[in-house]
């Protein structure tokens, strides 16, 4: 074990660590700037037993209803060795729908990974959809297994990733929320997917930067394929990743002997976590188990209302600070200046209008 | 974000309670406004699981689906809400006013009012937009037919969601985005989205700050979510069980009014805490004194009420999936000319909001130190009548000489800079050449003109007449856009093919 290796498993305590997904790596990417994140994640630290034993429980619950619902539009849309599913990808493709496409369910198996890596790198480019693949990706020194409920199919040559998801496309409209979030996880599965062909010395760019978004369109149950351009996703994740490989500079500003034990008492842990730099911004309570403690820590700080009300205070960070300017009872630093004076006079003309001045 | 309200946001967490950013109302507020908190099953699309609805806080009334994936379901909901949102339209159908047009030539009617819906959040306008869509190409006839009433009730929704986009309207309005408009709180923009703890901030019970209301109003066992979206706890606990049990009772009458009764005492259990907030916000806005403003635009949403009632009496067709080119131009055109004069009337009618344009040098207030009411400029063909006065600010003044600015006091007159000269302490001389609302002669009538002493706000904000933009018929779209759009679209079949299947069901 190496001397990195070492000191993640002192800080993740005496357990496995946290299985990653494509949704957990997705979630990486945002706010890439959190050291406090970037440590746990890379450690593989539990953050939601970490948050509930700290005393500020995450709330990531998802609904039966909707997993349901995921799970039989899902099953619909790859019956009968996934016919309609070849024919949507490829009229959206703009190929021909091909006869004979080959159709490989990669996850019955006990030996997924090897089987994976055969059928997927395989030199044969016929038309062909591979079912439930393993994938596998180096985050943070560790090799993490991926368990995509995906597709991937091979038409014309080419490889597409193709991600199926329940939430309704309307009028060709759909929540951007949603479509951002299947972005950045479906660029997880092509990096990977493109990680496994190189592994093999085959050409990675055989896998396509557009994935097809297979959703229900409109009100009824009816699939839809769309194509998302994920070259932007790509480039943020590898940043992100190429971080977490370079772990030994941030573990350089975490305190010696830092540990998320879930072991430790909560105050002790708590006192801990606080040692190590967090960047909390309010988009962090979507993405973030850890993001209730982070936002209490972060409590009389200008960034916890948002980053575009700390800029339009000056960027002065904290909200005691903001005041104190505004009333100009205490003298601006250097850098300050231009903001205390746009902060004394929002004061003034604040100050003036409550109190019923004229206009 | 402007700064004047960031400020705002900082002051709101030194105080911990919100801090007012507006110091009159910026919207009208309907005597009798239709409240409407609905629910929806989580993972479809858009399929209503319950809603609470009423005019009145005691007159809130239950509507439940007990299998939101049964499209039956869905429709007979539709229909007991088109049973009460239609009736209430044709409240205010009963009544008209009549309004000069064509510079008094003549005359239109409108309605004398118009009604208002009030949902919690924007994700309830979203709820309404969709649950319009997916029922106003609804038929009473066909193989799926559904109650007269749906259409229409489709029609309408799409009408107060298309009203929503409309800067300034007030036909259907999210509490969260009228609540924000008035006050800061010192939480950020996302979680002022979730109305409980907005409120939290704005009317913490006695003894707790507005940070704490709002942490304990963010615990979902607590105080439930206030919709569209559900708690996924209390699906997953409480709902999916209740509405198993309404399925396993079958065909037997006394068990399926048992489960029946059970999810509404459950569904109301949800809702009731969101409906009493509805009206404790309503109440706040209701507080404040209307913005001078506000009637007029309210007289828009007025005439887009009649425009559409008449519509649909005259038997329109429902609204496009998708509009067209032309359409769709001209359409981003009065939503951009709403925009910026919706932004110039209310800062015209509320000095807080002034205060943000103030600050950012686009309007500054001064005292008149010298008037000349009386200059005429007699160079032109034939004299006209120019008064100019001289204000002294302490603001920076960043107008350049030759700009137009104009007073919220006398909005028909302009004034042109003619000087900025500094002062001594740091003050700035201004001198205005005024023209227009002084009437006709070459003497301004006694008001029309600033006098000495008098504290006057001069802005480049201008609150005048925009033309309208002109544009093409739909068959003359030119090819940049398209082209003229092909052969009309077969009227006879307007349910899109892909929802012409209704059949369809999950479990």
């Amino acid at each position: 074990m190496t001397e990195t290796a070492q000191r993640l498993a002192e800080i993740r305590g005496g357990v496995p660590p946290r299985r990653h997904n494509a949704r957990t790596i997705a979630a990486l990417t945002g706010n890439p700037g959190c050291t406090r994140r970037a440590v746990l994640d890379s450690a593989g630290v539990d953050k939601p037993k970490l948050a509930e034993r700290i005393g500020f429980p995450a709330r990531f619950g998802q609904s039966r209803f909707a997993i349901t619902r995921g799970n039989a539009f899902e099953a619909q849309v790859k019956a009968d060795g996934g016919a309609e599913l070849l024919r949507l990808v490829a009229e959206r493709l703009g190929v021909p729908v091909p006869d004979g496409a080959t159709w490989t369910d990669l996850g019955a198996d006990e030996d997924r990974p090897e089987r994976s890596r055969t059928a997927l790198t395989a030199s044969g480019d016929g038309p062909a959809l591979f079912d439930h693949p393993l994938l596998g990706l180096d985050v943070a020194g560790r090799r993490v297994n991926l368990e995509p409920d995906l597709v991937a199919a091979r038409l014309a040559g080419r490889f597409h990733v193709v991600e199926i998801k329940s939430f309704p496309i309307i009028d060709g409209q759909a929540d951007p929320a949603k479509v951002a979030a299947a972005a950045i996880q479906s660029a997880v599965y092509v990096l990977a997917l493109r990680e496994l062909l190189a592994a093999e010395g085959r050409d990675p760019d055989v896998v396509s930067h557009e994935v097809v978004l297979v959703c229900p369109r409109d009100f009824a149950n009816r699939p839809v394929a769309s194509l998302l351009d994920v070259r932007k996703q790509l480039l943020v994740l590898r940043r992100q990743l190429d971080r977490m490989a370079r772990i030994d500079d941030l573990l350089a500003a975490v305190p010696a002997g830092f540990t998320a034990d879930l072991t430790t008492d909560p105050a002790t842990l708590a006192g801990a976590l606080h040692g190590v730099p967090a960047r909390y911004a309010p988009e962090c309570l979507a993405a973030c188990e850890l993001a209730y403690f982070c936002r209490h820590e972060a409590r009389g700080h200008t960034g916890a209302l948002g980053r575009p009300v700390r800029e339009a205070l000056g960027g002065v960070a904290e909200v005691a600070e903001v005041l104190a300017l505004a009333e100009g009872v205490r003298a601006p630093e250097p850098e300050q200046a231009e903001a205390a004076a746009l902060l004394r006079a929002a004061a003034r003309l604040r100050a003036d209008a409550l109190a019923g001045h004229p206009a | 974000m402007s700064t004047l309200r960031a400020l705002a946001r900082a002051q709101a967490v030194a105080a911990g309670v919100a801090q007012p950013v507006a110091t009159v109302r910026h919207l009208h507020l309907s005597d009798r406004p239709l409240v409407l908190v609905p629910l929806a099953l989580a993972g479809e699309a858009n399929a209503p699981l319950a809603a609470l609805v009423g005019a009145a806080p005691d007159e809130a009334r239950l509507l439940v689906v007990p299998q939101p994936r049964n499209r039956d379901q869905r429709f007979a909901f539709a229909a007991e809400l088109a049973g009460i949102v239609l009736p209430w339209l044709d409240e205010f159908r009963d009544r008209t006013e009549a309004v000069p047009v064509d510079r008094g030539r003549d005359v239109r009617h409108r309605y004398l009012d118009a009604p208002q819906l009030l949902v919690p959040n924007p994700a309830g306008i979203t709820f309404l937009r969709l649950f319009g869509r997916s029922t106003r190409f609804r038929r009473p006839d066909g193989e799926h037919p559904v109650h007269p009433s749906v259409p229409l009730l489709g029609r309408w929704l799409t009408f107060f969601a298309e009203r929503a986009e409309h800067p300034g309207s007030a036909a259907l309005v999210a509490l969260t985005d009228a609540l924000t408009l008035h006050w800061a709180t010192g939480q950020s923009v996302v979680e002022d989205l979730h109305l409980p703890a907005l409120l939290g901030w704005l009317d913490p019970p006695p003894g707790l700050t507005g940070a704490e209301a709002a942490a304990l109003a963010e615990d979902p066992a607590r105080c439930p979510p206030a919709g569209p979206a559900t708690d996924p706890d209390f699906d997953n606990h409480r709902l999916a069980p209740v509405m198993e049990a309404y399925a396993d009772a079958g065909d037997d009458p006394v068990a399926r009014a048992a489960a029946y009764a059970e999810l509404e005492r459950l569904l109301h259990d949800q809702l009731a805490p969101t409906w009493e907030l509805m009206w404790r916000g309503v109440g706040l806005l209701r507080a404040l004194p209307a913005g001078a403003r506000v009637a007029g635009r309210w007289d828009g949403d007025k005439d887009a009420f009649t425009a559409h009632a008449e519509h649909v009496d005259a038997g329109g067709g429902p609204q496009p999936r998708r509009d067209g080119a032309v359409a769709a131009a001209a359409r981003l055109h009065r939503l951009e000319r709403a925009l910026t004069s919706y932004a110039v009337q209310r800062a015209y009618d509320d000095p807080l909001v002034m205060a943000e344009h103030r600050l950012t040098g686009e309007a500054f207030v001064g005292d008149v130190t010298l008037a000349d009411p009386k200059r005429v400029d007699d160079t032109g063909k034939r004299p006209v009548l120019r008064p100019r006065i001289q204000v002294v600010t302490t603001e920076p003044v960043l107008v350049p000489v030759g700009a137009t600015l104009y007073s919220p006091a006398r909005p028909g007159q302009k004034a042109k800079v003619v000087f900025v000269t500094p002062a001594a302490d740091g003050k700035t001389e201004v001198v205005l050449e005024l023209s227009g609302g002084m009437g006709r002669g070459l003497t301004a009538p006694p008001g029309t003109v600033p006098e000495v002493g008098e504290r006057l706000c001069l802005t480049t904000l201008s609150d005048g007449f925009l033309p309208a933009g002109n544009f093409p018929a739909p068959e003359e779209t030119p090819w940049t856009h398209g082209g003229p759009p092909a052969a009309a679209p077969a009227p006879a079949d307007p349910v899109p093919a892909a929802d012409a299947d209704p059949a369809e069901d999950w479990s």
